[in-house]
C-alpha cells in the first residue's frame, strides 16, 4: 500500500485531518450521552453537554414566604430569608418580579416595587423585602432570578434509573434472554455444520442451498405464524404464551442459518489429512467431531457466540413480539423504547438508560474485537 | 428475580446437557443397532454402510427440526395467511393485496423504503471505502477504525436515543441542548424540529443507520483492499497514475465482488429497518417504513394478521433476487465440495 501513498506533506496532513473528522463524527454522539448521564439533571437542561465543564446559568422562578413570616423592624414590615432555603447554594446574577423581565435588577441592588416596597436579592440567595405597610395574603411574592452553578457531576442518575425506573430489573431480564439464546444454538449448529461439510448423504447440496436461502429471509416472515403458534400452544396447554422458553427457542431458530453457514465454511476448510488419518485409526464421525473438529473450531465458535450475543442483546422486534411488557419480562431495549415514550423530555433518565443498555455490548465488543472481525469477514466475504 | 436467574442457569444446563446427551446417546444407539466391531466381515461392512446412511441425519436432525418450525413453516404460513382475513380464519383471496395497492400508508412506506434503499447502502459503502483507504495510510489507523467500528455494537434503540439527543429541539432563542440545533443557532440559523420535518426527516433517520453500518462496510472493504496484489499498484505508480486514478481504476475494480457483498448485506438490513423508525417517530410525519407498518398492523386493534402477512410478503419479494444471487454464488464457490 505504501506505493499508493501521496508523499507530499500537505496530502499526508490532509489525510490525518480527514480521518480525525470521521473519528469525531463517529464518537461524539456516544460521548454526548456518556457525559450527560453523569451530569446533574438540572444542568442537563440548562446547558449543552459540551459546556458541562463550564458553569451553567439558568433562569428560575420561586416564591418568597407568605405574609405570616413577616417581622417588624425599624417601623417597617420585613420578610427575610434565603431563596435556596437549605438546598444547594448557587450564584445569583440578577433577579426580577415579572415573568417578562426576569433579570430586571442586578443582584445586591435594591429594587423599588412601588408603594414604598423594596426588595433586595443578594448573590448568595439571601433576600430582604421591606414595606411600610403590613404584608397580606397566603401567597408570597413571585420572583425570578438568573443563577449560575459550578459544573456538577454525579452518579445519581445511575442510581435513579437502576433502582426506581426499572432498568436494573430489565438488565437482568436481558441477561436472562441473551445467555441461553447464545449458548443453545452453538452445539446444534456445530453438529449440523460438520455433517454438511464432511459427511456425504443425499440431499446435502439442497440443504446447504436452503440454509443459504434462509440466511436472508426477513424475520418479518416468521413473526405472525409463530405468534399464532405460540398463542395456540399457550391456550392448548393452559400456559402463558409469552415465556422466556419461547424467546430462547425463537432466537435459536433465527440464529441457526447464520451459525450453520459460518461454522460450515470454517469446518469445511479444516485440513482433510487430519480427518482421514483419524478415520484410518478407527475413529468414528462422532469421535472425529468431538476430539478434533470441536477443539480446532474454537475461534469460529467464539465468533458466532459474540455475534449471537450482540444480536440478541440488541434485539427489539423479537422481544416485543414474544415477551410481555411487565417488569418481570421487559428487556432493556424494550424498556428504553418505553421510556422514550413516557420520559420523552427527561434526558437524565434517557441518556443514563441508553448508556446502561450499550455498555455490555461495548465491553464484549472491545475485549473480543478480534473474533468479531474474523466472524464478520468469514460470514460475508466468502460467498455470502 | 432469583427464580428467574435460577431458571436461566437451569435452562443452559438442560439445553447444553440435553444436546450433549442427544448427540452422544443417538450415536451410541446407532453403533449398537448396527455393530461394526465383533461381527463377521460382510456384516460389518453392511452395518458400516447403514450407519453411514443414518448418522448424517442424526447430526443435522435437531437443526433441521428447529429450522423447519421457526423459518420454513412460517414462510409458507405467512404466504397462506396473506390470503386470509384479519383473524386468519376465512379465505379472502386477493383482498389483502388489493388493499395493499390502494392503501395510502403502505404506498408511503414503500416510497420511504425505496428512499432508504437509494441512500443508505450507497452511503455506507462509499464512506466505508473512503475511511478504509485513508486509515490504511496513517499510523493510528487501527485506533481510528476501532472507534468508527464501535457503533456496530450499539443497538438501534440505543443509537436512536443517542441521535434523538443530537436532534433535540428547543424554541428559538432558548439554550439548545441538542448538538445540531446548537451549531445551527451558533451560526445564526433557525433551530428546527428535525424529526418532524416532512420528507427530510427520513434522512435524519437514515443518518443513524449509516452511522451504525459504515464500520461494517469499512472493516470488510479494508480487508479486501489488503488483498490487492502490490504489483498492480506498483505498476500503476510506475505508469504515472495519480492517487485518484489508482483508487478508481486499480483498487475499486479489484474489490468489486466485496463491494457487491457489502452493498447487498446492507440492502437486506435496510429492507427490515424497524427499531429506528419505531423509536424515533413511530412512522409519524410521513416517515413510515414497511417493517414498522407491519408491526403496527400485527397489533393494531387486536391485530390484522392478513394485512400484516401481506406486508411481510412485500418485504420478502424485495429480498428474493438477493437470495437467488447468493445461492448461485455459493453453488459456484463450493462446487464439488
Amino acid at each position: 500500500m505504501a506505493v499508493a501513498t501521496g508523499n507530499s506533506f500537505a496530502s499526508r496532513f490532509g489525510i490525518h485531518i480527514a480521518v480525525l473528522v470521521f473519528v469525531a463524527i463517529w464518537t461524539i454522539p456516544t460521548l454526548g450521552i456518556l457525559v450527560s448521564s453523569l451530569r446533574d439533571k438540572d444542568q442537563i437542561v440548562a446547558s449543552g453537554w459540551w459546556n458541562s465543564f463550564a458553569s451553567s446559568s439558568q433562569t428560575e422562578a420561586g416564591r418568597l414566604p407568605p405574609a405570616s413570616a413577616q417581622t417588624q423592624k425599624d417601623g417597617k414590615f420585613v420578610l427575610e430569608g434565603n431563596i435556596f432555603g437549605d438546598s444547594a447554594k448557587r450564584n445569583i446574577s440578577a433577579f426580577g418580579v415579572k415573568a417578562a423581565a426576569p433579570t430586571e435588577y442586578p443582584a445586591s441592588t435594591s429594587a423599588d416595587l412601588g408603594d414604598g416596597v423594596t426588595l433586595q436579592v443578594n448573590a448568595d440567595g439571601s433576600f430582604v423585602m421591606a414595606s411600610p405597610k403590613a404584608f397580606e395574603g397566603d401567597r408570597g411574592q413571585r420572583i425570578y432570578y438568573a443563577s449560575s452553578a459550578p459544573p456538577k457531576f454525579t452518579t445519581d442518575n445511575y442510581h435513579t434509573v437502576l433502582f426506581s425506573e426499572g432498568i436494573g430489573r430489565s438488565f437482568m431480564n436481558s441477561l436472562t434472554v441473551t445467555i441461553p439464546a447464545t449458548v443453545i444454538p452453538i452445539l446444534i449448529a456445530a453438529f449440523a455444520a460438520y455433517a454438511l461439510a464432511w459427511m456425504r448423504f443425499p440431499g446435502r447440496a439442497l440443504l446447504i442451498a436452503v440454509i443459504i436461502g434462509l440466511l436472508v429471509v426477513p424475520l418479518q416472515m416468521s413473526l405472525i405464524p409463530l405468534l399464532k403458534l405460540y398463542n395456540g400452544v399457550g391456550t392448548f396447554f393452559g400456559v402463558p404464551s409469552k415465556t422466556y422458553l419461547g424467546i430462547w427457542l425463537a432466537h435459536t431458530g433465527f440464529g441457526l442459518p447464520f451459525a450453520i453457514y459460518l461454522l460450515r465454511s470454517y469446518i469445511a476448510g479444516l485440513p482433510r489429512e487430519i480427518m482421514e488419518s483419524a478415520r484410518i485409526d478407527g475413529a468414528s464421525d462422532f469421535e472425529i467431531f468431538v476430539k478434533i473438529v470441536l477443539p480446532l473450531s474454537f475461534p469460529v465458535l467464539a465468533s458466532f457466540a459474540i455475534f449471537q450475543f450482540l444480536w440478541v442483546w440488541n434485539d427489539l422486534l423479537v422481544a416485543m413480539v414474544f415477551l410481555g411488557t411487565a417488569p418481570d419480562q421487559i428487556v432493556l431495549t424494550a424498556k428504553l423504547n418505553a421510556l422514550l415514550g413516557s420520559r420523552g423530555g427527561n434526558w437524565e433518565i434517557l441518556t443514563t438508560s441508553a448508556f446502561i443498555t450499550i455498555i455490555v455490548p461495548l465491553i464484549v465488543f472491545f475485549s473480543l474485537q478480534r473474533y468479531f472481525v474474523r466472524g464478520l469477514l468469514a460470514g460475508s466475504v466468502k460467498g455470502g | 428475580m432469583a427464580a428467574q436467574i435460577f431458571s436461566a442457569i437451569f435452562v443452559i444446563i438442560i439445553g447444553v446437557g440435553g444436546c450433549v446427551a442427544y448427540f452422544w446417546g443417538a450415536n451410541k444407539l446407532l453403533d449398537m443397532t448396527f455393530p461394526s466391531r465383533g461381527v463377521s466381515g460382510t456384516a460389518a461392512v453392511n452395518n458400516l454402510r447403514r450407519q453411514g446412511l443414518v448418522r448424517p441425519w442424526l447430526f443435522v436432525g435437531p437443526a433441521l427440526i428447529i429450522l423447519t418450525i421457526y423459518l420454513i413453516y412460517p414462510v409458507i404460513a405467512t404466504l397462506w395467511l396473506s390470503f386470509l382475513d384479519r383473524g386468519g380464519t376465512s379465505f379472502v383471496g386477493l383482498a389483502n393485496y388489493e388493499w395493499a395497492l390502494r392503501d395510502e400508508d403502505l404506498r408511503r412506506s414503500i416510497l420511504n423504503n425505496l428512499l432508504w434503499l437509494a441512500v443508505v447502502p450507497a452511503s455506507c459503502t462509499f464512506l466505508g471505502l473512503i475511511i478504509a483507504v485513508l486509515t490504511d495510510k496513517i499510523w493510528w489507523g487501527t485506533i481510528a477504525k476501532s472507534l468508527i467500528f464501535l457503533p456496530l455494537a450499539i443497538s438501534f434503540v440505543g443509537a436512536s436515543v443517542i441521535w434523538k439527543f443530537i436532534y433535540e429541539y428547543r424554541g428559538e432563542g432558548q439554550v439548545q441542548i441538542g448538538l445540531l440545533n446548537a451549531i445551527i443557532q451558533h451560526f445564526g440559523g433557525q433551530p428546527q424540529v428535525w424529526i418532524s420535518l416532512p420528507f427530510w426527516n427520513n434522512f435524519f433517520l437514515m443518518i443513524i443507520l449509516i452511522w451504525i453500518q459504515t464500520g461494517f462496510a469499512m472493516v470488510i472493504l479494508s480487508s479486501a483492499l489488503r488483498g490487492i496484489p502490490e504489483e498492480t499498484l506498483e505498476a500503476a505508480v510506475i505508469d504515472g497514475a495519480n492517487p485518484f486514478q489508482i483508487f478508481w481504476k486499480i483498487m475499486v475494480p479489484q474489490i468489486w465482488g466485496t463491494i457487491a457483498v457489502v452493498w447487498t448485506t446492507i440492502t437486506i438490513l435496510v429492507l427490515k429497518v424497524f427499531d429506528i423508525v419505531l423509536t424515533m417517530t413511530n412512522g409519524q410525519w410521513n416517515s413510515q417504513v414497511l417493517a414498522n407498518l407491519m408491526f403496527d398492523w400485527m397489533f393494531r386493534g387486536g391485530g390484522d394478521f392478513g394485512r400484516g402477512a401481506t406486508i411481510a410478503i412485500i418485504i420478502m419479494i424485495a429480498v428474493i433476487p438477493i437470495m437467488v444471487w447468493n445461492i448461485r454464488q455459493a453453488n459456484k464457490e463450493t462446487g464439488g465440495h
